[in-house]
């Protein structure tokens, strides 16, 4: 995890500075928000000289953190201040509390401010934030990072990719681009609706709306017109599409990217990840609104291009974090994965059924399928596909965009129309 | 409940956990720290952490320090201003303007307005808490509106003007983390993130909140709970259904049960997930004999 090491990314300028050479600019704007870290018998005058020596230290950590990438406001350093004066300081835990306490950082970047704490107001060297290599899946949340992962790292991952790319752009890049286009447009109007707490307006089919009624009736002085009425809100449900890129993939893990952009890019609420031995969410990514420049960050974020599959595993390790959890809750979930899971596919098993239950409707796209003489035979296919909805053809760009677009029309699940089949 | 003035509860870290610990919630340094700097500063205080390690709890005891009344916001998808803020009582205002006849009537009186949590607090600061409960439930909508809240402590209503906060009131906001929230309110709040506790403090709470448990039993819940969370369960058990455990245990053992029988017997009550339940059977019988050992 030593992402942030090389980033010295300015949040004021947008910028990339070199280290170092930005003291005094990048101060936060100081001046702005009266300081009162000087206590109150203090008897120098603010704006005499400045604050304190002993504050210096505080104002800097601030400033450290944000070349690492912290998002933090000029008015959460001055409460960081009034914390620390609060508090006496009376030790440097002190100081560590009113830090954690005022500047907030992400409960997953708690290692890493720990780390810079340490090394700032302790001296403990050079930070290295080193990640842990152990058993469990490892998660990548691209939600807060910024532009890093430095070219390198791009060129040599996204190589797989863009050659793959070209490899696709000389099939039928033009008809493939009209197909993308038209399903951004359509996607938002296709999804599966449910049922909004909130109400509209409406002219008929609906529920007196006494808020407005009564505000005709008072201007009306007391006459008591049509009456107006409301009616719940549909909104469009979720869309979750779970991306596998192992290597047996490979083919199709271009396309099935530029469908996802397509899929973000249309849908209100739309959420991506790709797993093959790790799991990483690559929504944010996705959102720059060119397609090329948000592939390639895509690219860059994912870090187990064309390895193996632990889909049960990440499956369960996608489920395991509660945050990501809520997005399956309710939403239409999309697995494009060939579900070749090796050796024992319990946890396969498991994880699908609890997709399954968290779901609106769940969702298997396999390329396999393409193949008429498919049938789904493997013991990890066979063990799921009772818990699935669907299970179709996703060999192509056209089958997959047509299902996402049905996915608001009812279908017999997957088990009996598989079965009509055999 | 007798009125406080939060500055003179909130002296030092130290005297608010030692308040909260007379409220029967116990906590610790940081949490204490968060506490205090959040009444100090006047800021709104930002509790986040995974389900059942007691911040809604936290909350009931803060109200309880301060000797106010706890008014909760319970957030939800779509939840809105009417919810929230206030609403008026049509009905009421119907039958009044039907009532009055040629009279002249000021329908948007008090008595036809329906405080809601937040107009509710900004009526009496001083003798209400305000605590927003899992707002990571609500939707961007809602987090602009209580932001504008948070940041000015008033609410306008049109037929009414503008309703202004005599005095900062304490506001505690909780989150599961299912999702992020506005990097601008996090910027408003003072921060904290609730952990589970270590084995030690999970005994003491226990200890404390449950009816009677004997220490040896609070203690050999806390080490058995602590060894069930580090497996990758669905549904982690939190504080709440460790002390259930430890109750339902007891009472099992009172009721005749051997010990590490009753242990096993009363696992209803901390795992409520049949797949988890299926998952720790094979294990439960070594985990709490490692326990109690």
């Amino acid at each position: 995890m030593s992402r942030d090491l090389n980033n010295t990314f300015s949040p004021f300028t947008g910028r990339r500075c070199p280290e170092g050479a930005d003291e005094g600019q990048r101060e936060p704007p100081m001046s702005a928000p009266p300081l009162t870290c000087l206590p109150a018998s203090s008897p120098r005058k603010r704006g005499e000289e400045g604050f304190p020596r002993a504050a210096a230290p505080l104002l800097s950590f601030a400033r450290l953190l944000r070349r690492y990438g912290f998002a933090i406001a000029p008015e959460q350093v001055s409460s960081f201040m009034q914390a620390a004066t609060l508090l006496g300081p009376r030790s440097m835990a002190d100081i560590r509390e009113a830090a954690l306490a005022t500047l907030a950082p992400s409960p997953d970047r708690r290692n890493e401010f720990e780390v810079h704490f340490r090394s700032h107001f302790y001296g403990d060297g050079q930070p290295s934030v080193e990640g842990e290599e152990d058993e469990e899946t490892r998660i990548k949340d691209d939600g807060g990072t910024r532009e890093k992962e430095s070219e390198t790292a791009r060129q040599e991952k996204g190589g797989a990719l863009s050659s793959a790319l070209e490899q696709l752009s000389t099939r039928d890049f033009q008809r493939d681009d009209d197909r993308l286009t038209a399903f951004r447009r359509k996607l938002a109007y296709a999804l599966p609706a449910r049922r909004s707490f909130r109400t509209v307006r409406t002219h008929s089919r609906g529920k007196l709306d006494l808020r407005r009624s009564l505000r005709e009736i008072v201007s009306a002085d007391g006459d008591v017109p049509s009456p107006l009425l409301r009616r719940r809100q549909t909104v469009p449900r979720k869309l979750l599409i779970l991306i596998d890129v192992s290597g047996s993939m490979k083919l199709h893990t271009a396309d099935y990217l530029k469908l996802a952009h397509a899929a973000v890019q249309g849908a209100d609420r739309a959420e991506i990840f790709t797993f093959g031995t790790r799991l990483t969410r690559i929504t944010s990514a996705l959102r720059i609104r060119d397609r090329d420049q948000a592939l390639a960050r895509a690219a860059a974020q994912v870090d187990d291009w064309d390895g193996g599959t632990r889909m049960g595993p990440t499956l369960l390790a996608f489920l395991s974090v509660p945050r990501f959890s809520a997005f399956a809750r309710g939403a239409a979930v999309v697995i494009l994965s060939d579900a070749l899971e090796r050796g024992d596919h319990g946890a396969l098993e498991t994880a699908i059924r609890r997709l399954s239950a968290r779901a609106f409707r769940l969702s298997l796209a396999t390329p396999l399928a393409g193949d008429p003489r498919f049938h789904p035979e493997t013991a990890a296919l066979s063990a799921i596909l009772p818990e699935l909805d669907d299970l179709i053809d996703g060999s192509s760009l056209k089958s997959l965009s047509d299902f996402i677009l049905s996915l608001a029309r009812p279908a017999p699940v997957a088990s009996t129309i598989w079965k009509r089949v055999s | 409940m007798p009125k406080v003035n939060a500055e003179t509860v909130a002296t030092s870290p130290e005297a608010v956990a030692q308040q909260l610990a007379a409220a029967r919630y116990l906590a610790d340094d940081s949490l204490a720290t968060a506490i205090f700097l959040a009444i100090r500063l006047g800021k709104p205080l930002l509790l986040e952490g995974a389900p059942g390690v007691g911040k809604t709890e936290a909350a009931k005891a803060i109200a309880e320090l301060l000797g106010r009344d706890l008014v909760r916001l319970q957030c939800y998808e779509g939840i809105d201003a009417a919810h929230a803020l206030y609403e008026w009582n049509y009905q009421r205002q119907l039958l009044a303007i039907r009532h009055a006849g040629e009279h002249e009537i000021d329908i948007y009186d008090d008595r036809f307005l329906i405080a809601r949590p937040l107009l509710q607090v900004l009526r009496a600061p001083e003798q209400r808490v305000l605590l927003v409960d899992e707002i990571d439930r609500s939707d961007h909508e809602f987090e602009a509106l209580l932001l504008e809240f948070l940041s000015d402590f008033q609410i306008s209503i049109p037929e009414r003007g503008t309703i202004r906060a005599e005095a900062q009131p304490i506001v505690i906001l909780t989150s599961n983390r299912t999702r992020e929230l506005a990097e601008a309110l996090r910027r408003r709040c003072v921060y904290h993130w609730i952990g589970y506790p270590d084995a030690r403090r999970e005994a003491e709470i226990i200890m404390l909140r449950a009816g009677d448990v004997a220490e040896a039993t609070a203690r050999a819940v806390a080490t058995a709970v602590q060894t069930i969370r580090a497996r990758p369960l669905a549904k982690p058990p939190g504080i709440a259904e460790a002390v259930e455990w430890a109750n339902a245990a007891t009472i099992l053992e009172k009721g005749g049960s051997p010990w590490p029988e009753a242990f096993r017997r009363a696992i209803g009550v901390l795992i409520k997930d049949e797949e988890d339940l299926s998952y720790i059977a094979p294990e439960l019988g070594r985990i709490v004999e490692e326990a109690l050992a």
